[in-house]
């Protein structure tokens, strides 16, 4: 088989990986996405692996035993990766990539309880009235 | 034991005592109090043992040395003559009672391990002057008695009168102590030693260079440490520490370092006849103003040391006229009796429950509550006031005896113009010390009023000190006068019949006009109540003294004086009390001259600091903070931006690999 068609493949996957990562807003899909990238990653190493055998006289096949040990950490990472967004997804109640801009400069209050207290800082007036109107 | 071996040992043991305080304070409580009295009264045992085998005769000098210093060498030198054994007894004796009193004093005190243990440092490094035969040695106690006295009037750090005190205290006599280092490399570079045996024979063969440069720099320290004016101030300020250390300071160690350096090496000073007058007229200017500074105050413990700088001034009158036999007696005697009238003082003011003199004149019974005190007190008092036959008489005569003779131009080298300011100076001061002494005992002891509060007996080891003392105040002048010129240099110290009668007669009219004065001004004291007492009948001294010291400045509105219109020092001093209660302004003086253009000037650096050297700073900081900011709006916090602009670089950077590549 040609080296064409699994590096064509690949690169294929690659930007529909990338693609994914730009553009969708779910992390998990992102994370999915990340995924693909890392496949296709493995597939060119393994096809160049094939390849470059058929020349040398002796080869380690090294490039295979690395697909391994990247599908390996790709599972850990995405076991991480995943737990980290369902954490997430837990505190804000979103998983959506857009709204979790926490370490934008100038960010001060964090998470959806900040307009929450600002509209109850603006109004102590009606506080006060609920207050009593409870007592 | 040889005498060397001995005399090593005085200063040594305390020393030793001092560490030992120091390590095991908080380890070991059960030792602190053998600690602290045993070193010092074997210390005075060793002293009058030294004293006895050195007898007066020839001066036992001993000399090693460590290691070779440089162009002078400094040697570990022993010097005893007679002036040194003599003083050494004196230190040993008043740092045994200052020791054996404080335990009852501060039986209390959480502090007490690092007190004692200061006290023994400080008794070591005063016998190290007084035994010391090299300069460089002597400096070194003349130091470290300049910070023991630091920590020990700062003991009542929490009052923040003690501690400015501390500090006045410190850097006043750091001060003097300036010109003094200057002074003894000068003195040194001229005699090639630090040795006071080989600098004495380089002043006798006429080998100094500049005697007058040299004495009035050594006058500064000892200006600083021996209290004497314009350098005194820190001394009345001193009275924030304990009493016992105030007993320390002003009777044996620190201020006898000043007279007993200039005793020591007077040959140097009278080598120039203008610092001789320097000296006497700072002795005359001392002693006169201390006295009438002593008449106008309201706290028991500064008239007491008012009076001490200028019984200071007395002995460097002494020095000025070249009587170092004079001066060393009066030191000797002086040391006995205001050793006894500040315990006795700690004593009192623990049964008043006040310092003021002011409300101890509104109180009845004092000197029943105090049978002790009030004895050895007057002893004491009859003592400085200078009436015969007690220790005090004698001594005083022997100084205004070597005045009158250099006066009438009988001394050799001394400038006929210092006798008779010594002269006129101590016969007026005489008259103004009877007055203070009889001012003092009137409102102490025979005040009127309610009963004093009731602080309980006083601890055993407060009153049997001060017994001991008691007896060199009574008897040593009458004893010891005949025999001490074979200890000292030989000159005659006993009283003439002028200047005897001249000086008890004015002593008699001073305390009988405070008498008539004190008369005169009784029946306005019951129209007007006045006082405040700190009452705790449980309490040990320490804390009822630190108590009336912190409330003196609230109840009186001052720290030296009480507004008392039956005060007889009013009645006497007249217009002057307001001046002399401030100890004439110099402090105000102090302040105009030093601290106000030091304030301004570290004001000045500050500005520059703050405001021109830091404008740099910034304005070197405004570009990249600007740039900052710019690059701070990318920031915006969606990792996808962040992904993308990576991705553009990283096409960027290929695109740009490949055109270089394909050689475009």
């Amino acid at each position: 088989m040609h080296l064409a068609y699994p590096v064509v493949l690949s690169s294929l996957l690659f930007c529909t990986g990338l693609y994914g990562v730009l553009a969708r807003r779910n992390a998990i899909l992102v994370l999915m996405s990340v995924e693909l990238m890392l496949n296709a990653v493995n597939l060119n190493l393994v096809a160049f692996d094939v390849w470059l055998s058929k020349a040398a006289d002796e080869t380690l096949h090294s490039g295979q035993a690395l697909t391994l040990f990247t599908i390996t950490i790709a599972a850990a990472e995405i076991g991480i990766g995943l737990a980290i967004v369902l954490a997430v997804h837990r505190n804000r109640g979103t998983a959506d990539i857009d709204k979790l801009r926490d370490t934008a400069e100038g960010h001060e209050t964090d998470g959806p309880e900040g307009p929450d207290e600002a509209t109850g800082a603006t109004d102590p007036a009606e506080q006060t009235e609920k207050a009593e109107a409870t007592a | 034991m040889t005498t060397t071996t001995l005399a090593v040992l005085v200063p040594l043991l305390p020393f030793l005592g001092a560490a030992a305080g120091l390590l095991l304070g908080r380890t070991a409580p059960g030792f602190v109090r053998p600690l602290a009295v045993l070193p010092p009264l074997t210390a005075f045992a060793l002293a009058v043992l030294v004293a006895v085998r050195q007898g007066g005769d020839e001066a036992v000098d001993a000399a090693t040395q460590l290691t070779p210093t440089g162009s002078v060498p400094v040697e570990l030198a022993l010097h005893i003559d007679g002036f040194a054994a003599l003083v050494a007894v004196l230190v040993g004796l008043v740092a045994t009672c200052v020791q054996i009193y404080s335990t009852g004093y501060l039986r209390d005190d959480p502090r007490y391990p690092s007190y004692a243990a200061l006290v023994s440092l400080f008794t070591s490094a005063m016998l190290l002057v007084v035994y010391s035969g090299d300069l460089m040695v002597l400096l070194v106690g003349w130091e470290i008695m300049g910070i023991c006295s630091y920590f020990l009037v700062g003991h009542y750090w929490e009052t923040p009168e003690a501690r400015a005190a501390s500090l006045k205290a410190f850097l006043v006599t750091k001060l003097g102590d300036v010109p003094f280092l200057i002074g003894l490399f000068a003195l040194a570079t001229d005699a090639g030693s630090f040795r006071i045996t080989k600098i004495l024979d380089t002043v006798a063969s006429g080998g100094l260079d500049h005697p007058t440069l040299i004495a009035l720099l050594l006058l500064a320290g000892v200006a600083g440490k021996s209290a004497q004016f314009p350098l005194h101030t820190w001394l009345p300020d001193a009275m924030a520490g304990p009493t016992p250390v105030s007993a320390l300071i002003h009777a044996a160690t620190m201020v006898a370092a000043g007279v007993y350096f200039v005793a020591r090496l007077l040959p140097v000073f009278q080598a120039s006849a203008a610092a001789l007058v320097v000296l006497a007229v700072m002795a005359a200017v001392t002693m006169t103003g201390s006295a009438l500074a002593a008449l106008a105050q309201d706290d028991i413990k500064r008239v007491l040391a008012y009076s001490t700088i200028g019984q200071l001034g007395y002995m460097t009158g002494a020095l000025a006229v070249g009587d170092r036999g004079a001066a060393v007696f009066h030191l000797l005697s002086h040391g006995a009796f205001k050793a006894l009238l500040f315990l006795a003082a700690g004593v009192i003011i623990h049964a008043a429950g006040t310092n003021s003199l002011a409300a101890m004149s509104r109180m009845g019974d004092l000197r029943a509550r105090v049978p002790d005190a009030y004895w050895t007190m007057t002893v004491a008092l009859l003592a400085l006031a200078a009436i015969p036959p007690f220790s005090g008489f004698f001594s005083k005569e022997s100084v205004l005896g070597a005045a009158e003779h250099a006066a009438t131009g009988h001394a050799e080298h001394i400038p006929g113009a210092a006798g008779w300011t010594v002269l006129v100076a101590g016969v007026l001061t005489a008259l103004l010390t009877a007055a203070y002494a009889t001012r003092l005992w009137l409102l102490a002891f025979r005040g009127k009023g309610a009963e004093a509060p009731d602080h309980g007996r006083q601890p055993r080891t407060m009153t049997v000190v001060l017994w001991v003392l008691a007896a060199p105040s009574l008897a040593l002048g009458g004893l010891a006068y005949g025999r001490l010129p074979d200890w000292f240099d030989g000159d005659d110290l006993a009283p003439t019949l002028t200047t005897s009668v001249l000086g008890t007669g004015v002593a008699l009219a001073g305390g009988l006009l405070t008498y008539a004065a004190w008369r005169h001004t009784t029946a306005a004291a019951a129209r007007t109540p006045l006082g405040a007492v700190a009452a705790h009948p449980e309490a040990d001294a320490a804390t009822v003294e630190a108590e009336a010291i912190a409330s003196h400045e609230p109840a009186y509105g001052d720290v030296a004086s009480a507004p008392d219109p039956a005060d007889p020092g009013r009645l006497l001093l007249g217009p002057l009390h307001r001046h002399a209660a401030a100890g004439f302004h110099l402090d105000a003086v102090y302040t105009a001259l030093f601290v106000r253009p030091v304030q301004a000037g570290a004001r000045l650096v500050r500005f520059l600091d703050r405001e021109v050297v830091d404008t740099y700073v910034h304005g070197a900081g405004a570009l990249p903070r600007l740039l900052g900011t710019a690059v701070r709006r990318a920031q915006t916090g969606n990792v996808q931006t962040y992904v993308s602009a990576l991705l553009a670089g990283t096409v960027v950077l290929v695109v740009a690999a490949l055109l270089v590549a394909a050689g475009a």
